[in-house]
């Protein structure tokens, strides 16, 4: 349907607009003086969402109007605040990004029929914990931070978990498709307590045992975390069963709580959360400047290029990691608390653009694929944000979209390119009026 | 499942209003403790890249300016005092590393161009960088100038002259002073000056006993309650007994049955000392306390560095209200554990010049932005209305008498009537004063001309042998010259 298309192209040009106007607000700060430069890269920036909306048009002319504009948004927000801390860093992040539309255009080329995923979810399933412990393979492991999440193959350094998170969604949503049926009716009540069937309370129980086994190999909470919430979060949709939510989360702090106590990286990174003024200038010092940062930026933020990143005349850094892990705080400190609520809005509408595509698919496996990489998106975000305004401990997962990371940003453009694929195709069957064979709303299905 | 979709946007909408909670926090609520946390180096370096706005005195004379130092991302502005001492109180010094004191403290929002936040975002829009506003001040150099060179002769001390009508402070001198230019390599060697202190700006911080001078407001409160009226008298034989101690006049003179008029122009103790039990506690501290007392001046100084007058006590350094028991005889003659501040005085003879009325005292005339506009400019306010215009006037009738014959003589200036009152409390065991005779404090305080009060002014002198009219006195009489003539 072409109407749908004709939004997503309105919505773009906005998009393409904010980020001339960032470009140029980022020059006049850096070079007092306005060049038609940013004009180019506008230009260039507009072209390349031009070229990706008219394959789309072509392809998935039902899909969901609204997805790509506002994740191009989140682009060209990510870039411009990258462009303002190292030029070369955001040419490397604009790169990225249009091979991440290039892998973005090849998922939607080849998956078309994505149900094929469900048949090969146990290899998918394996391949996601595979790269989620590849960092700590001697070799080609990588630690930051103490952290492992990174991994380096020669030139190449990419972190896997950005990859695994879709693998996993991709895994439960097809072994929750078929079991959730079961899992209903198989459970029954204990001491007032509804608990799933023992026979399927085992793959529940090594899914937690993945998560806590992930926090221990790479020693992030954060990543652990993500994975965990958004395995409730199906587990949740799939069964409608909040019991199983609880007892999962009651599981999970307290295996968290065992390993907080136990390994010294992951308690270190709560104790930093917890007292970050025990030790100012050495372990507290990311979390501390991020916040100082904030609060610098008050309501409406001191503007593009204004904030400081290093001491002036100095490299001493004053905000770690400004183009990943703070760049939250960054935008805070130069957009101010309406500029960040702008970047909380726009995931936000992502978020409900996700469900939205959840609740017209026709199929429980669309379902909830949709929702599944829906959640993990929205979980992430708030992982980091949370971690770098001190909701949950600070850890380094990336600013989906925005912060620089060339993994990040093409590992979502797939997930973006599957929501998509079943969005087209919820739409198509809503608008055709069609009842699909693999219906199973409400329970029954079976493939 | 869609129920459960529903559910789980609810509870995704609630983790990020959780996110713009706790962002909301950071950036606005707490923005102001974070930014003043001493890991927090933001708001140094970030000024430090700020032009921060000049200082000036009322002719435009500069008291403070920055220069630039660096280039590119490692520019940064250094202040630079050309008055030097002369102003080193009450404008204090600002440097990144040695922090800020007094007026540069206290008016830094605008000397940093700190605008509100929705100044801040139309200059973003415009592109403009934070610039610092610049101060133009009451100050008056001539007579600044006066008045250290008299404190300079005389000790150490302070003078304060205020403009009745308005509250704009012309003067504020301390003795000794410093050069605000030689903080970032002396402050600490400063800091250790335990006797001068010259870091303490005396005008407000330094409390000393008022002596005769706060007989002004013990006869106000008599006047101001109807418990005298300018004709009634009062026996002042030359010595009462009070709490059990002996309170003498000048000599023991016995003076008889006088009015307040000759009781104030030769400052009569035994008078007062009556006066003020008659009035008793409450009525007194009302007054006191309209007055400024108990709280502290409502200048436009950095609190922290300001201190309240009134009545202390020693031991816990606390100030005591109209309930705690005090000698009322000797609080009524400005003893007692009465202390209070060259600032507080020039506050008392400033509410008699505006005909009751005390004005605020403020510094600052006026802010200019950088495009050479006002955009702030001193609206005179009343802080209080301590005594009626008639109370004033019968007050200022008698404090005419003290400079025309009485015990404040030399504070007069040919062809100009002036009103005022000498001081001189004996501050015997003074550390301060390093043993010696020289313990007393002097003062005088008054305001000229007499029937449209220009300048309202008062002088201390610590840790001298000499009396109020000796050398206090003369300092009122220059500066206030200085400041009528300079018109």
């Amino acid at each position: 349907m072409t109407r749908a298309r004709n939004r997503e192209l309105l919505a773009l040009i906005p998009v393409a607009l904010l980020l001339t106007a960032g470009f140029a607000a980022v020059f006049a700060q850096d070079h007092a003086k306005l060049g038609n430069l940013s004009l180019t890269y506008g230009a260039y920036f507009f072209a390349v969402c031009l070229a990706t909306h008219v394959y789309l048009r072509i392809r998935l002319p039902h899909a969901d109007p609204y997805l790509f504009p506002l994740m191009a948004l989140l682009t060209a927000f990510g870039l411009v605040m990258i462009y303002r801390i190292d030029e070369s860093l955001a040419r490397d992040q604009a790169n990225w990004f249009v091979f991440g539309l290039v892998l973005f255009a090849l998922t939607i080329q080849f998956l078309r029929d994505y149900e094929v995923l469900e048949r090969y979810r146990y290899i998918i399933a394996t391949a996601g914990i595979l790269l989620l412990l590849a960092p700590r393979i001697p070799g080609i492991g990588e630690q930051v931070n103490g952290a492992y999440l990174g991994v380096k193959i020669g030139p190449i350094s990419f972190q896997p978990s950005e990859f695994a998170k879709i693998a996993i969604v991709i895994f439960l949503a097809s072994y929750l498709r078929e079991n959730r049926e079961v899992l209903i009716v198989g459970a029954r009540r204990i001491l007032g307590v509804t608990l799933p069937p023992i026979k399927h309370f085992g793959p529940m129980l090594v899914v937690w045992g993945a998560s806590m086994l992930l926090l221990v190999f790479i020693r992030d909470l954060g990543t652990s975390l993500m994975f965990f919430a958004a395995f409730l979060a199906l587990l949740y949709v799939a069964t409608g069963r909040f019991s199983f939510v609880v007892i999962g989360m009651i599981l999970f702090l307290l295996g968290a709580w065992f390993i907080v106590a136990t390994v010294p990286h992951v308690h270190d990174r709560v104790e930093i959360w917890l007292h970050p003024y025990n030790e100012p200038q050495e372990n507290g010092y990311q979390i501390l400047q991020s916040i100082f940062a904030q609060a610098d930026g008050g309501l409406f933020g001191k503007g593009f290029g204004q904030a400081l990143i290093t001491v002036p005349g100095t490299h001493d850094t004053m905000l770690p990691a400004a183009q990943t892990d703070t760049i939250y705080s960054l935008i805070v400190n130069e957009l101010g608390l309406f500029g960040a609520c702008g970047l909380i809005a726009t995931y936000l509408l992502i978020t409900a653009r996700g469900f939205k595509i959840a609740l017209l698919a026709g199929d429980g496996f669309s379902k909830l694929l949709a929702t599944g990489l829906t959640a993990v998106f929205a979980i992430q975000a708030f992982v980091i944000i949370g971690g770098v305004t001190r909701v949950i401990p600070l850890t380094g997962v990336t600013l989906p979209f925005v912060s620089y990371g060339g993994s990040s940003i093409v590992a979502n453009f797939v997930l973006l390119a599957l929501l998509l694929l079943i969005s087209n195709r919820a739409r198509r069957e809503a608008e055709q009026g069609v009842t699909h064979s693999r219906g199973d709303e409400p329970l029954g299905a079976a493939a | 499942m869609n129920r459960q979709i529903i559910k789980l946007f609810a509870f995704i909408v609630v983790l990020f209003a959780v996110l713009v909670g706790f962002t909301s926090w950071w950036s606005v609520f707490d923005a102001k403790g974070l930014k003043a946390s001493k890991w927090n180096q933001r708001p140094l370096l970030e000024q430090q890249q700020i032009p921060r706005g000049r200082i000036l005195a009322a002719d435009g004379s500069v008291i403070a300016k920055s220069f630039s130092k660096g280039h590119g991302a490692g520019k940064r502005y250094i202040r630079h005092y050309p008055t030097g001492t002369l102003f080193g109180h009450p404008i204090g010094y600002s440097f990144v590393q040695y922090g800020q004191s007094e007026f540069e403290k206290s008016h830094n929002a605008e000397l940093t161009g700190e605008e509100s936040e929705f100044g801040t975002i139309l200059d973003q829009l415009t592109g403009k960088k934070q610039e610092g506003e610049q101060i133009v001040t009451n100050l008056d150099v001539h007579a600044q100038e006066v008045a250290m060179g008299d404190l300079e002769a005389a000790g150490h001390g302070a003078v304060v002259a205020i403009e009745p009508s308005t509250g704009a402070v012309k003067v504020m001198a301390s003795n000794p002073g410093y050069d605000p230019n030689s903080i970032p390599h002396k402050l600490s060697k400063l800091n250790q000056e335990k006797v001068d202190t010259p870091l303490l700006n005396r005008a407000t911080q330094g409390r000393y006993p008022p002596g005769s001078t706060f007989k002004v407001v013990t006869a106000a409160a008599g006047l101001e309650s109807g418990v005298i009226t300018p004709e009634s008298t009062i026996d002042a034989p030359g010595s009462i007994i009070d709490e059990g101690h002996e309170l003498a006049n000048d000599y023991h003179r016995d003076w008889g049955s006088i009015s307040l008029d000759t009781a104030l122009t030769n400052s009569v103790n035994t008078w007062f000392g009556q006066l003020g039990q008659k009035l008793g506690q409450k009525k007194l501290f009302t007054t006191m306390e309209k007055f400024g007392f108990g709280s502290l001046p409502p200048i436009d100084l950095p609190e922290e560095e300001l201190l309240a007058s009134g009545v202390y006590d020693y031991e816990t350094q606390k100030l005591l209200n109209r309930n705690d028991p005090v000698d009322l005889a000797r609080v009524a003659i400005g003893q007692e554990r009465l202390l209070a501040t060259p600032l507080q005085i020039a506050m008392v003879a400033a509410g008699v010049a505006n005909g009751g009325k005390l004005m605020k005292p403020q510094i600052w005339n006026r802010v200019v932005n950088a495009d050479g506009s006002v955009t702030k400019r001193l609206s005179p306010a009343v802080y209080s209305e301590p005594v009626s215009k008639k109370t004033a006037e019968e007050l200022t009738t008698a404090m005419e008498g003290v400079v025309r014959e009485g015990t404040g003589t030399n504070a007069a200036i040919p062809g100009v009537q002036v009103a005022g009152k000498t001081g001189t409390a004996e501050t015997p065991g003074n550390e301060a004063c390093g043993g010696g005779e020289a313990e007393n404090q002097a003062w005088f305080m008054g305001f000229a001309p007499a029937d449209h009060p220009k300048i309202a002014i008062a002088a201390s002198v610590e840790c001298t042998e000499q009396f109020g009219n000796d050398v206090a006195a003369p300092i009122f009489r220059d500066v206030a010259e200085a400041i009528l003539n300079g018109e």
